[in-house]
């Protein structure tokens, strides 16, 4: 019984989610009430992993599934990130005539996956709730479903993700067969670090993490899917499956293969110096705004990496602080983006945003405050996320990561310069509509005042996370 | 003395920016300037008082302000000593002038503008005061978002162009210096500029760092070779923006020289000194003679900005009382001076719309007091005695020739240079004959024209005559500051000798 009550977010958030949508078939024209009511049950859930014991860590299932401090943050800032996306895109939803009843649930349903992956301690239940998050994100991707690249998206990530499930799995069978475990305990504890079976499956299994992340060079889906997929489900895209996926790779990397560190980090080292690099030099011919958030994620997740591949608890927790920093930007990001709208028509070009700053003068604000911060410009938020990850790299000597790393800031600066450039320096436009939805209100100002105050107390983040020791 | 006085210097224009974004958006009211010139003025006012309680017996940092930051890490801490305390005045003297001269060029969005002054101000105090690497690299890359926006908004035709170089530039300087500013707090576990001082900084280190850090002052500077950006973000940059550019901003890398360079690592600097003095008088020479050629009286000026900071970084590498001293006053006297050329080149600006030279000519005739005052200003600029360039400028030679008398007289050259384009320039756009037709129908300076130039002209010819309360503000910190130099050196070198 005890067990039960440790996952009562989990067994909440999948008994309401078969609950809308069995109320979702009885009831006609529910898409409204089913809406707000998993904006709540996610409210509900967030409550929930508050009851939880925070400070102990707690093994479920023969140890197969972990509730400790990383779990509880990540599920909270997955929720959250669920929370906003949902809040921020029921406009765009009702324009395009999506608003159906399949959409929340869906998230629900994704979310629950990430749940479960982010708190699996076994490859099995990790595989379980990765499969679970990316059918789920299949659907919603190809959720414009009467219009090509809407359903282009979703096939090409259904087609791709499941290469990479495959290599996964792969990966999966042959730490198995050279370990005689699934679990991530007991293959630390019978690994011995010279077989090159297990390094061949950290291998695979790091390539189908690396996909679920869009690091480089496992990146192809990810300028496709963003464009083609509708915006809500581009902001949940890059925000939200990265966090869960992130949390495997640090228990994945931390708990069963620590001591294989010479192994792997190099592996890691260059998916974050490619990302970084690739990232930031791809996005510079963009004109897609949903594009080139998809390279700017990339180049976003390299600096994660980053963080990942130094060994150590702070280089961890800066990883953790990056995301969640990355998290703030990216809501606000578009929630300036699902502003921009003109006779009932959401504008996707950044050409579209000429001389914003003439006609809406603190929505580009908000926005110069995000881009600048998403460049890595102090006092911004997005300098501190990169500053603590820069600090954890440095202190175990990796220069040479730390200053390719920020040599591609300077790249990076030039395209969210750009942005910039052509909301404050170009000729204005027509104005767009000021009508709107208070939510998108709400979380823009929410993120900007995060981005802009960050810096009057930068430590209260980090404290928060500083608890999470996973070595 | 537990009241916060260089946190509220840091502040108050900031308050002031958002009073102003909260205020209605009109081009036409006065009100907005009124309240940022007023902020800028009560600020000054807190300078200047600053500089009265200010003790200069005492090389110790003074008004310090010590509070947790990013916990265990980096502590928010302030301070000032005699170096940096007259960066701080000359930027709140510049900023109040620069908002007095937007009357005339900033036609659009004038809230935006002072705003982004305001902001500007808050940052660059920031700079000069800030004990802390960590805070000194956050306001010194702040810095670069108003800037950008000033020469991207209200700049020229090649504004966007400008903005990037200056940017990019900038931005590409200063990450090295981030590595090297963490690597320092791993290296010694602290960032604390005080503390550094006291621990020194491991020498096996102290060459990479030093060109970390050169690397991000070197393009400030701004040094030759990495000193393109500089004419461009002059040129395009509106007059106001131009002149904080000018007499602030470029100060920023003159004063991280003396006090991390110098402070931090006074092995490397002993080591690299022959580079810095090459690339001065490089700069000095090479840019007084591309001034020379300029036909955009903007660009004229950005070039002597080059060859002037380079006589600054010249002073500051010869570690000399004189030479420091005399780096330190030049930073003020060009900033000011600067300054005032560049509001000259504004005002003529403002009523021609051009800054080619060889549309002027005879203005002595049109314009008699904005003759007198540019003139004044073209002869503090190439160093007369009796101005305060002259102080600066004789200085910096004396300590160059205690320490190495080649460079001293190549560098005497630029001086005779100096005096050539100024002069030149002077006599092209002021005497002659009146020939374009247009130049009748001008007017002379207008009352607050008159009032910015001549709020310039009167502390360039004041310190000039008498430069003692400049002299004494830096003196015991330069000295100590040399003491302290010398003293690693010699505890160190034998040390570096033997290993090498």
């Amino acid at each position: 019984m005890d067990n039960l009550n440790l996952i009562s977010p989990e067994i909440f958030i999948s008994l309401s989610t078969m609950f809308l949508l069995i109320l979702g078939v009885f009831k006609k024209n529910s898409s409204n009430i089913i809406y707000n009511l998993s904006i709540i049950s996610l409210l509900i859930t967030i409550i929930l992993l508050f009851n939880n014991p925070m400070t102990n860590h707690t093994s479920l299932f023969n140890k197969s599934y972990i509730i400790d401090y990383l779990s509880s943050f990540m599920k909270i800032l997955t929720l959250l990130g669920g929370f906003f996306v949902l809040i921020v895109s029921s406009r765009y939803l009702k324009l395009f005539k999506i608003f159906q009843i399949e959409y929340p649930i869906l998230i629900l349903c994704s979310i629950l996956g990430m749940m479960v992956m982010i708190s699996s301690n076994d490859l099995m239940v990790f595989y379980v709730g990765l499969e679970l998050q990316s059918l789920a994100l299949y659907v919603l991707a190809s959720f414009k479903r009467d219009q090509l690249k809407s359903t282009e998206a979703g096939l090409k990530y259904f087609v791709l993700s499941a290469l990479s499930s495959g290599l996964l799995l792969y990966g999966c069978s042959l730490i198995y067969g050279f370990s005689s475990s699934t679990n991530f305990n007991v293959i630390a504890a019978s690994m011995t670090p010279d077989h090159y079976g297990l390094t061949f499956g950290i291998v695979f299994i790091l390539v189908g993490l690396a996909f679920k992340i869009s690091a480089v060079p496992f990146h192809m889906w990810a300028p496709d899917v963003y464009e083609g997929s509708p915006t809500s489900v581009t902001l949940f895209f890059a925000i939200v499956p990265k966090i869960a996926a992130l949390t495997v790779f640090i228990r994945f990397l931390y708990v069963p293969f620590i001591n294989m560190i010479d192994q792997w980090q190099t592996i890691i080292v260059f998916l974050s110096i490619a990302s970084m690099i690739f990232g930031a030099v791809a996005a510079i011919g963009q004109t897609n705004l949903k594009r080139l958030v998809a390279y700017s994620s990339i180049g976003h997740i390299g600096y994660v990496l980053a963080g990942l591949c130094v060994g150590t608890n702070e280089g961890i927790q800066s990883s953790i602080v990056y995301i969640s920093i990355y998290l703030v930007m990216n809501l606000g990001l578009f929630s300036c983006i699902f502003m921009l709208k003109r006779n009932n028509q959401y504008f996707e070009t950044i050409n579209d945003l000429s001389g914003l700053s003439k006609n809406h003068p603190l929505l580009s604000l908000s926005l110069l405050v995000i881009l600048f911060s998403l460049a890595g410009i102090p006092p911004l938020a997005g300098f501190f996320a990169k500053f603590y990850v820069f600090k954890s790299v440095i202190e175990q000597s990796m220069y040479f990561l730390a200053v390719v790393g920020l040599l591609s800031t300077v790249i990076a600066a030039f395209y969210y310069l750009r942005i910039i450039k052509i909301i404050y320096f170009d000729k204005e436009k027509e104005k767009y509509d000021t009508d709107h939805n208070i939510w998108l209100r709400v979380s823009l100002v929410f993120s900007t005042l995060l981005i802009l105050l960050y810096f009057i107390f930068p430590s209260k983040l980090v404290e928060i996370v500083s608890r999470i020791n996973i070595i | 003395m537990n009241f916060p006085i260089l946190s509220s210097l840091i502040l108050l224009p900031t308050i002031g920016a958002l009073f102003l974004l909260f205020t209605k958006n009109t081009d036409k009211s006065h009100t907005v300037k009124y309240v940022a010139l007023f902020t800028s003025f009560v600020n000054f006012l807190i300078s200047i008082y600053l500089w009265f309680l200010f003790d200069s017996s005492t090389s110790s940092f003074q008004f310090i302000e010590d509070k947790e930051w990013l916990k265990g890490f980096v502590n928010y801490k302030v301070g000032v000593d005699g170096i940096s305390i007259l960066f701080i005045i000359l930027t709140t003297f510049i900023a109040p002038l620069c908002i007095i001269s937007v009357n005339n060029t900033i036609k659009v969005r004038l809230r935006d503008f002072l705003i982004a002054i305001l902001v500007m101000e808050s940052i660059m105090i920031g700079v000069f005061c800030s004990l802390d690497l960590v805070i000194f690299y956050i306001f010194f890359e702040a810095g670069l978002i108003p800037m950008f926006l000033i020469i991207g908004i209200w700049g020229g035709p090649l504004r966007v162009y400008s903005a990037f170089k200056f940017f990019l530039y900038t931005l590409l300087g200063s990450v090295l210096m981030l590595v090297a500013i963490i690597s320092i707090y791993w290296i010694s576990k602290t960032t604390d500029v005080i503390q550094l001082y006291e621990l020194g900084i491991d020498t096996k280190y102290q060459n990479f760092l030093w060109l970390a850090f050169f690397s991000s002052f070197a393009v400030k500077t701004p040094m030759w070779p990495v000193h393109t950006w500089l004419p461009d973000a002059h040129v395009e940059a509106p007059t106001a923006g131009s002149v904080l550019l000018a007499a602030i901003l470029l100060k920023m890398a003159g004063y991280g020289f003396i006090r991390f360079s110098l402070g931090l690592f006074p092995i490397a600097s002993e080591l690299f000194t022959p580079l810095v003095y090459i690339l001065s008088l490089i700069a000095i020479i090479y840019t007084s003679l591309v001034a020379l050629m300029q036909e955009d009286m903007k660009k004229l000026i950005a070039y002597s900005s080059v060859a002037h900071m380079g006589f600054v970084t010249l002073g500051i590498f010869t570690i000399t009382q004189q030479g420091i001293e005399g780096s330190i006053i030049q930073m003020i006297s060009h900033g000011l001076v600067s300054a005032a050329l560049f509001l000259c080149v504004g005002v003529l600006y403002d009523r021609m719309h051009s800054r080619l030279i060889k549309t002027y000519g005879g203005l002595v005739s049109v314009m008699p007091k904005y003759s007198i005052l540019f003139m004044l200003f073209t002869l503090a600029s190439l160093g007369l005695p009796g101005t305060m360039g002259f102080i600066g400028e004789f200085l910096i030679l004396i300590g160059t020739f205690k320490d190495n008398f080649l460079v001293a007289v190549i560098a005497s050259l630029g001086v005779i240079f100096c005096a050539a384009y100024m002069l030149w320039l002077y006599r092209r756009v002021v005497f002659g004959k009146l020939i374009n037709e247009d130049l009748l129908k001008i007017s002379d300076l207008d009352n607050s024209e008159k009032f910015i130039l001549w709020s310039l002209a009167i502390p360039i010819l004041f310190f000039g005559f008498y430069p003692e309360p400049l002299i004494n503000t830096i003196e015991i910190s330069v000295k100590d500051l040399i003491e302290m130099y010398n003293f690693n050196l010699n505890m160190y070198m034998p040390e570096v000798q033997n290993n090498g």
